[in-house]
C-alpha cells in the first residue's frame, strides 16, 4: 500500500494504482475523454494532466501510477493552465454545433469546455472538416466533432476483438474509419456510441429523434439471452426512444450487445398486435378481449371433453417472464395437460427426464473469466452470448485456455487452444474422445460405453488442459454448453458425457443459457422438450412462433394445421395469422412489469417502462382473466409482485435450491461418422426472439444477410459445386434453393443453412441429414 | 475465402516471406511494413485491395494495416506515374536548391507538387527530409533511388535518361 | 562528401575506394578484432560496460545519455526474450550522418550491435532504417550477410556459446520512428506513435520484452572503444564529452558534409573544415544541433565549441550534430515557416496539443510569411508554444516549439518587420 496526498487529502492505495483511480477513490474527478477503466491507457487527450510535486512537467493522471510519497496538485495554477491549454486545442477545430448534434446535452467535451474553455477562440484559421464515414446501420458519424481519443479504436480492438475501427493518416489529418468498403459489424459494436465522448460516434436509429433531456429513464433487464444485461430504457411520450447499458460489473459490465440496444425498434414495429383478433370463415377480425377469451375458453373445453385434456399442448418461449410462465404452466397444470413446455426448439426427449434439476452456468458469471480453462462445447458463442464470449475474450488474454468442440470453426477473435470440429451429429463421438482421455490420464477406468471412443491428438490436449487447470487447490476450469448442445437431437449423452467429463477433471460444468428466462422457466417446472405431437388438437403459443422457434419447422406447423384450436399470445403478427385462430396481444417486456432468472440464477426484477400499446396487456394479466373465466383455482393476483412472490415462494434460496447440472440415466451409444449430408442449422443471432425479428436495423446488419449454404472446400468440391452457386436442398419433402458459399472451418459432410430464418422456414430439422443439388 | 495468392506475384510474395521469417513467429504484423513496400513495388500503388489482400497474408485486421499505409508517408494510396520524383524542399536542402529544384522540376514537367503529367510518366512530390542533406538537392525516384546534387543540369540529364 | 578527421567511426575507411565498406577491407583495418577479443579473452559483460562508462561515451542520437549507463539498466539476468535496437531512422533536419556510417562503414555498426548483444545478454537485435534511404539498406542487408557468413553473426559466434541474430527493417517515411518508442511500435507494425513512459524500453520495449535501443553512431563507437580502451576515446574529446563526434555541416557552406572530429573543437574550425561560407557571404545564423534545436545567431556561434556543455550553455542544443549554416540572404521568418511545416507534417497525430497546436503554430507563421500579420501574431506563437511545450506524450512537441522560441527570441525585429511592412526585411533564399 501506497500513501498519498490528493489536493491536501491523505489517502492510501494499492501499488500499480494511476492517479486517476486514486483521485477517484476520494470523489476527486479529473477532466479526462480517452481514459476509460475498461481499455487499455492512451494518455492522448492530455486532459488530465496534473501537477505532481517534484515533477517538472504536468503528467497525465490516467498513466501516471502513484509511488509512496506522491503530492498530486488537480487544481493548481500548473494543473489548471495544462487543462485549459489541451481544452483550446481540442476546441479549435471542433465545429460547435451543439444545437443540431444529438450528444448534446450528454456531451463530456460540451460539459467540460464549460468548465475549462475560454468564452471565445483566438483560433482564427480555417477549422478542419472531415468527411463522414458508413459504419453500417447501427452507428452514425459526423467525424469533424471526432477529438482523437481512440476510444473506438481500443474498444474494437481490445473488447469486441477485432480492429474494425482505427485511426488512419496521421497528424491533423488523423481520421478515425473503419476500412474502405466494410462496416463495423460486431455484435457488440454500439458501446462505442457509448464510448464516444463527443457526437462523432452516435446512434443512427435514434438519430434526431429526441433531446437527452426530453427522455425520462427507466431500469431494465434484457429480454434476449440468459446474460440479463441491465438496461436504462429511456422513454418519451410513452414511446421507448433508446437503450442504453445500466453498469453491472456481475452481469454486463458497462456494455450491452447490439440487439440489447437496438432491438427497442420493434417494440414501435407496425407488426405490433394491438387488439384481440379471432379468425371466423377465414377472416381475421378485431374484436375485445371478452369476446376472445370466451371463445378461447369455451374451445378448451370443448376440446378437453371431446379429445381429452392430454391432446392440449402449451407451448412458450424461455423469453417469457416468470410470472407469465408460472401462470402459464398453472393453467396447463390445472387443465389436465401436464407441465407447459418451453423447448420446441429441443430434439432431445430423454433430455428432460435425466436432468437433475433447472440446468445453469453452474457458477457466477463473473467466475468464469477467473477460471484456467475452459472448454466450449456446441455453441456459436459470440452469436449466442456475445457478451459472454467478450468476458473470455478478456480472460484469454490473462492466461485463460480456451478450447473448443463445435461443429464449425467460426472467428472468436481470441485465442484458442485446442479444438476439435465435428459434424454437428459427431459431437457424442468427440466429447466421448476427451472423456476417455481424462480417465486414460486419470488412470481410471474408461466406461464401457466408451470403451470405443476415438482419443484424437486435440481431444488428449484438451483433457490434459482441463487436468492442468485444476492441479492447484483454488484454481478452476469450466465446461460450457451452447445452443447447439441443447438443441442437438442427442442432447441428453452431451450432457451426461460433460457431466463425466466434469467430475473427471474437476471442472465446473455449466450451461450458457439461450434465453432470459431459461432458466427461469426450468426453475418454474415447465418442461424443456417439445410437446407437439399429431395427437394434439388444441394448441396454446405464449409468445411462441412456430416457424421460427421450433427445431423443425415444418413438422411444428403441420401439427399446428391440423388442430382443431390454436390461441397466439403475442406481441407481433406473425405466421400464426396462417394457422391460428384467435390471436391475444400481449405485451413486450418494456410494457410490463416482470422478472427473469438469468444463467447465473439470478432473479432480476423489472417494471414497465411505457404503457401497454393499443388495447394488448401484460401476458400474466390476460393468463390471470383467462384462469378465472376458466372457473380455475388460484388465478387471482393483483399486481406482479404478487404473482412472482406465489411462483418463486422461497425466492433466491428457493432458486438455488432447484439449480443442478445432474444428468442421470442417459446411455450412450457411439455412432460411426453418416456417410451423408447433416445440416448444421443454427439459429441466427437476429431472428433468434419475436423482438430482434422486427428491429429493423438490425434486420440491415450483416449477421443478418439472408442464409447461405455454407460447405466445405472439399465437399463442394465433392458435390461438384462452386462458391456462388445456387444450389437445390432438400430435407424429407421439402426444398429450397440458396448460394453456396464455402466456410473452411466446417467438418466435411456438414450442410450449413441457418434455421429460424423465412428464407428457411419450408425446410425441416436443425441438425438433419440434408440434401444438396445443383440447381 | 479468396485465393489468398491472387493478389500478388510469387517473387512477391517470396520477398515478404524472407521479411516475415526477420521476426518471432506471432510477430508477423512486424512485417506489415515491407509487405506493403513490395506489394506497392509490383502495383506501383496501394489499393485497399492490395491493403486488404497484404492484411490477410499476414493474418491481420485490414484495418490495421490500412493505418500503417497511411501514417508512413512513402506508400501511394492513389496511382502515381512510371515515376515518382520526390524533391525535398525541407530547409537544409532549400538552402542548397532544394527549392528551387523543385519549381525547376514543376516548369519543366508543366504540373505541380501530388499532380501526374498527361502521359502518365511522371509524379511529382515534396518531401521531407530524407538524411541525406549534404548531398542537396536531393531527389528520390520511385521512393528507392536517391539521386544527389540535383541542380538543374543534374534534373536534365535524369529526365531525359527516364524518358 | 565525408571527411574523417580524427575519430573512431571512420576509422581507417577510404572514402575513395567503392569496396571500402565491405567486411575484408574492415577487417584489413582492424574490424571485428574487438569482438574476437571479447570471445577469446572470455571478457566479461561488466568488464565492457566499465570500459564504456570510462570512455564517457554518449548518445550520439540526440539526447546524449551515457551509454554505459544506458546498458547497465539493461536486467541481464532476466530470463525471457531480450531486444537491441538501433536506430537509423535519421530524418531530422540537417543530420546525414548515420546514412554515411551505413554505407561506408556498416561493419564497424554490426559488431558494436554484436558487442552489445554479448554485453547485455541479448540475443536478437534490430536495426531499423531510414525509409528513403533504400540503397543503405541493401546494403547493411549485405553486409550483415557477409556478417553471417564469416560467423561474426548468428548462431555460435567464432565458436563460443555466444548467438547473436541481427536483421534490418526499413521505415517508410515518418520522422517520428526516430523516437525510440515510437520506432518500437513501427517495428511492431503498427503506426509510429510514442508510447507514454513510464514504463521504458528497459523494461517494456520491443513486443513488450526489455529493449536496449541507441544511435547508429553510438554502436558503431563501440569497437574502438573495446579495441583501443575507453581512456583514449575519452582522451579523443573532452572530458564529460568524452570522444570524436560526426557533425552534419549543410547550408551556405562551400563543402557540406559529415566531418568526424574531437568534441570540443571550436565552431570557427568545423566552418573552415566545411570550406567556408558560400559566395563569401556574411553569417547569420546557425541550428546547431538539428531543426529541434533553437537557432542561434553567428556571432555567439563563432565564439563557441563544439561539444554538449557549450552549446547548451550557448542557448541550444549539441542535438545529433546537425549544423545547420545560414548566410545574411535568409529570410527568418520563410526559414521558420518551413521547419514548422516540417513539424505539422510529421506530428503523428496522437496526443492533443501537438496534433491540434502544430497546425495552429504553421498557419500563424505562413500567415506573417504572407504578409498577413497581426502584431498580436508573435504573443499568439509563444502562448501557444507553451501550451504544446511539456505537455505531450513525446519530444515531437517541445522539438516544434523550439525552433519558435528560438527564432523569436533573436530575431524577433525580422517578424515585427514582416508583420508591418507585409514582406521581408533580406530578399529572401
Amino acid at each position: 500500500m501506497l500513501e498519498i496526498e490528493i489536493d491536501g487529502t491523505k489517502l492510501t492505495v494499492p501499488n500499480g494504482t494511476t492517479v486517476i483511480e486514486a483521485a477517484r477513490s476520494i470523489g476527486t474527478h479529473i477532466p479526462h475523454f480517452c481514459y476509460h477503466k475498461k481499455l487499455s491507457i492512451a494518455a492522448n487527450c492530455r486532459m488530465c494532466l496534473v501537477q505532481v510535486e517534484k515533477a517538472p512537467k504536468p503528467l497525465p493522471a490516467c498513466a501516471t501510477p502513484v509511488n509512496d510519497g506522491m503530492k498530486v496538485f488537480t487544481h493548481s495554477d500548473m494543473a489548471v493552465k495544462a487543462q485549459q491549454g489541451v481544452m483550446e486545442f481540442l476546441l479549435i477545430n471542433h465545429p460547435l454545433d451543439c444545437p443540431i448534434c444529438d450528444q448534446g446535452g450528454e456531451c463530456q467535451l460540451q460539459d467540460l469546455a464549460v468548465g475549462y474553455g475560454a468564452s471565445s477562440s483566438r483560433y482564427e484559421e480555417e477549422k478542419r472538416v472531415v468527411p463522414n464515414k458508413d459504419l453500417g446501420p447501427l452507428i452514425s458519424t459526423d467525424m469533424t466533432r471526432c477529438i482523437h481519443c481512440t476510444r473506438c479504436v481500443r474498444f474494437t480492438e481490445e473488447v469486441a476483438g477485432m480492429q474494425e475501427i482505427g485511426m488512419a493518416g496521421r497528424g491533423e489529418h488523423s481520421e478515425i474509419m473503419s476500412f474502405i468498403g466494410m462496416t463495423v459489424d460486431s455484435e457488440i459494436s454500439g458501446n462505442v456510441i457509448d464510448l464516444c465522448p463527443v457526437g462523432a460516434l452516435t446512434s443512427k436509429p435514434f438519430r434526431y429523434t429526441a433531446r437527452t433531456w426530453e427522455l425520462s429513464r427507466r431500469k431494465s433487464v434484457s429480454p434476449h439471452d440468459g446474460l440479463g444485461s441491465n438496461l436504462v430504457v429511456q422513454v418519451k411520450s410513452d414511446r421507448v426512444m433508446r437503450v442504453l447499458p445500466l453498469e453491472n460489473e456481475a452481469i454486463n459490465e458497462c456494455w450491452i450487445a447490439d440487439r440489447d440496444r437496438f432491438s427497442y425498434e420493434a417494440l414501435n414495429s407496425e407488426q405490433r398486435l394491438t387488439k384481440p383478433m379471432l379468425k371466423q370463415g377465414g377472416q381475421w377480425i378485431e374484436t375485445d378481449w371478452q369476446t376472445a377469451l370466451e371463445y378461447v375458453g369455451n374451445g378448451l373445453k370443448s376440446i378437453s371433453n371431446e379429445f381429452g385434456a392430454q391432446s392440449l399442448a402449451v407451448l412458450a418461449t424461455p423469453h417469457s417472464s416468470v410470472e407469465e410462465l408460472f401462470l402459464l404452466n398453472k393453467l396447463s397444470t390445472a387443465l389436465g395437460a401436464g407441465a407447459a413446455s418451453f423447448g420446441t426448439r429441443y430434439a432431445d426427449a430423454r433430455l428432460a427426464p435425466a436432468q437433475q434439476g433447472a440446468s445453469w452456468l453452474g457458477q457466477p458469471i463473473a467466475d468464469i473469466a477467473a477460471a484456467k480453462a475452459v472448454l466450449l462445447i456446441g455453441s456459436t458463442v459470440r452469436k449466442e452470448q456475445p457478451l459472454l464470449a467478450q468476458r473470455l475474450r478478456q480472460a484469454v488474454k490473462r492466461g485463460l485456455k480456451l478450447s473448443l468442440i463445435n461443429p464449425m470453426d467460426d472467428e472468436l477473435f481470441t485465442t484458442v487452444s485446442n479444438k476439435l470440429i465435428v459434424r454437428p451429429d459427431q459431437l457424442v463421438e468427440a466429447l466421448a474422445g476427451v472423456v476417455k482421455a481424462a480417465a486414460e490420464l486419470k488412470q481410471q477406468a474408461v466406461p464401457a460405453e466408451l470403451a470405443n471412443a476415438v482419443v484424437s491428438d486435440a481431444a488428449r490436449a484438451i483433457a490434459e488442459q482441463l487436468l492442468a487447470a485444476t492441479a492447484n487447490e483454488g484454481d478452476r476450469a469450466a465446461l460450457l454448453l451452447g445452443n447447439l448442445a441443447a438443441h442437438s437431437p442427442r442432447a441428453a449423452e452431451i450432457a451426461s458425457l460433460a457431466a463425466q467429463l466434469a467430475e473427471l477433471t474437476g471442472a465446473t460444468l455449466g450451461w450458457m443459457s439461450e434465453a432470459a428466462n431459461t432458466v427461469g422457466a426450468q426453475v418454474l417446472g415447465l418442461q424443456a422438450s417439445n410437446a407437439l405431437t399429431q395427437s394434439c388438437k388444441a394448441v396454446l403459443l405464449f409468445n411462441t412462433e412456430l416457424e421460427f422457434d421450433s427445431h423443425d419447422a415444418q413438422a411444428a406447423l403441420a401439427v399446428a394445421k391440423q388442430a382443431e384450436m390454436v390461441v397466439a399470445f403475442s406481441a407481433f403478427k406473425h405466421g400464426a395469422l396462417d394457422y391460428a385462430d384467435v390471436l391475444l396481444p400481449i405485451t413486450p417486456f418494456s410494457e410490463t412489469a416482470g422478472s427473469f432468472i438469468n444463467m447465473e440464477g439470478k432473479l432480476q426484477a423489472f417494471n414497465g417502462v411505457v404503457k401497454p400499446l393499443g388495447d394488448s396487456r401484460p401476458g400474466w394479466k390476460v393468463l390471470r382473466v383467462l384462469g378465472n373465466l376458466l372457473g380455475l383455482e388460484g388465478f387471482d393476483f393483483d399486481n406482479a409482485e404478487a404473482v412472482r412472490k406465489a411462483a418463486l415462494p422461497q425466492g433466491e434460496a428457493g432458486i438455488a435450491a432447484k439449480l443442478s447440472n445432474a444428468v442421470q440415466g442417459v446411455s450412450i451409444q457411439l455412432q460411426a461418422p453418416s456417410a451423408g449430408l447433416v445440416r448444421l442449422g443454427e439459429v441466427p443471432i437476429y431472428q433468434a426472439d419475436a423482438l430482434v425479428r422486427r428491429a429493423p436495423s438490425l434486420q440491415k446488419t450483416r449477421d443478418a444477410v439472408a442464409p447461405q449454404v455454407g460447405l466445405s472446400a472439399a465437399t463442394a468440391q465433392q458435390l461438384g459445386v462452386q462458391a456462388g452457386e445456387r444450389v437445390q436442398v432438400s430435407q424429407g419433402d421439402a426444398h429450397a434453393s440458396f448460394q453456396v458459399a464455402l466456410d473452411a472451418g466446417l467438418a466435411d459432410g456438414v450442410v450449413r443453412l441457418a434455421v429460424a430464418h423465412p428464407d428457411t422456414v419450408v425446410l425441416g430439422a436443425m441438425f438433419a441429414p440434408i440434401q444438396l443439388t445443383r440447381a | 475465402m479468396s485465393d489468398l495468392n491472387a493478389g500478388l506475384s510469387p517473387e512477391s510474395l517470396a520477398q515478404i516471406d524472407r521479411e516475415v521469417a526477420k521476426y518471432p513467429a506471432d510477430q508477423k504484423r512486424s512485417a506489415v511494413m515491407s509487405a506493403l513496400r513490395i506489394a506497392q513495388v509490383e502495383k506501383r500503388w496501394l489499393s485497399s485491395d492490395t491493403i486488404k489482400f497484404v492484411a490477410d497474408y499476414l493474418g491481420i485486421a485490414p484495418m490495421a494495416a490500412h493505418e500503417v499505409a497511411t501514417f508512413y508517408n512513402m506508400y501511394d494510396r492513389s496511382p502515381v506515374g512510371k515515376y515518382k520524383l520526390t524533391v525535398c524542399t525541407n530547409l537544409p536542402c532549400a538552402l542548397s536548391g532544394g527549392a528551387d529544384a523543385g519549381e525547376y522540376l514543376q516548369k519543366k514537367l508543366g504540373i505541380g507538387y501530388n499532380e501526374t503529367t498527361a502521359d502518365g510518366k511522371f509524379t511529382l512530390k515534396e518531401g521531407e527530409c530524407m538524411g541525406a542533406c549534404g548531398y542537396a538537392p536531393v531527389m528520390l525516384v520511385n521512393n528507392h533511388t536517391m539521386c544527389n546534387h540535383m541542380t538543374p543540369d543534374a534534373i536534365d540529364r535524369k529526365l531525359a535518361e527516364l524518358n | 562528401m565525408t571527411v574523417y578527421v580524427k575519430g573512431v567511426v571512420f576509422d581507417g575507411v577510404d572514402f575513395d575506394d567503392p569496396n571500402s565498406w565491405n567486411i575484408d577491407a574492415y577487417i584489413q583495418r582492424g574490424g571485428y578484432a574487438a569482438l574476437k577479443k571479447i570471445i577469446a579473452e572470455g571478457i566479461s559483460q561488466d568488464a565492457i560496460i566499465a570500459e564504456l562508462k570510462t570512455s564517457s561515451l554518449r548518445g550520439r542520437g540526440g539526447a546524449g545519455f551515457p551509454t554505459g549507463l544506458k546498458w547497465s539498466f539493461m536486467p541481464r539476468s532476466f530470463p525471457g526474450q531480450k531486444y537491441l535496437v538501433c536506430n537509423t531512422d535519421e530524418g531530422e533536419p540537417g543530420t546525414f550522418k548515420d546514412l554515411d556510417i551505413i554505407v561506408n562503414n556498416p561493419h564497424a555498426l554490426i559488431e558494436g550491435m554484436i558487442i552489445g548483444g554479448y554485453a547485455m545478454g541479448i540475443s536478437v537485435g534490430y536495426n531499423y532504417i531510414h525509409g528513403e534511404v533504400f540503397a543503405a539498406y541493401e546494403r547493411f542487408e549485405a553486409a550483415l550477410e557477409e556478417a553471417r557468413r564469416a560467423g561474426f553473426l548468428g548462431d555460435k559466434i567464432l565458436g563460443s556459446d555466444f548467438s547473436f541474430q541481427l536483421h534490418a527493417h526499413h521505415g517508410y517515411g515518418a520522422y517520428i520512428c526516430g523516437e525510440e518508442t515510437a520506432l518500437l511500435e513501427s517495428l511492431e507494425g503498427k503506426k509510429g506513435q510514442p508510447r507514454f513512459k513510464p514504463p521504458f524500453p528497459a523494461s517494456f520495449g520491443l513486443y513488450g520484452k526489455p529493449t536496449t535501443i541507441n544511435n547508429t553512431e553510438t554502436f558503431a563507437s563501440v569497437p574502438y572503444i573495446i579495441r583501443e580502451g575507453g581512456q583514449k576515446f575519452l582522451e579523443l574529446g573532452k572530458p564529460n564529452n568524452g570522444g570524436t563526434k560526426l557533425f552534419s555541416v549543410s547550408g551556405h557552406v562551400n563543402r557540406p558534409g559529415n566531418f568526424e572530429i574531437p568534441l570540443g573543437t571550436p565552431f570557427s574550425e568545423l566552418l573552415e573544415m566545411a570550406g567556408g561560407m558560400r559566395g563569401g557571404k556574411k553569417l547569420k545564423a546557425v541550428i546547431p544541433g538539428g531543426s529541434s534545436a533553437p537557432v542561434l545567431p553567428g556571432h555567439i556561434m563563432m565564439e563557441t565549441t563544439m561539444d554538449y556543455d557549450a552549446i547548451a550553455k550557448a542557448g541550444s542544443m549539441l542535438g545529433s550534430g546537425a549544423v545547420i549554416v545560414m548566410d545574411e540572404t535568409v529570410c527568418m521568418v520563410k526559414a521558420l515557416r518551413r521547419l514548422s511545416y516540417f513539424y505539422y507534417e510529421e506530428s503523428c497525430g496522437q496526443c492533443t496539443p501537438c496534433r491540434e497546436g502544430t497546425g495552429w503554430l504553421y498557419r500563424v507563421v505562413d500567415r506573417i510569411e504572407r504578409g498577413l500579420g497581426r502584431p498580436e501574431d508573435l504573443e499568439l506563437l509563444e502562448s501557444v508554444g507553451k501550451n504544446i511545450a511539456g505537455r505531450t506524450i513525446c519530444a515531437l512537441g517541445d522539438a516544434a516549439v523550439m525552433p519558435v522560441q528560438g527564432m523569436l527570441k533573436h530575431f524577433r525585429d525580422e517578424f515585427l518587420h514582416h508583420i508591418e511592412h507585409k514582406k521581408c526585411i533580406v530578399p529572401g533564399y
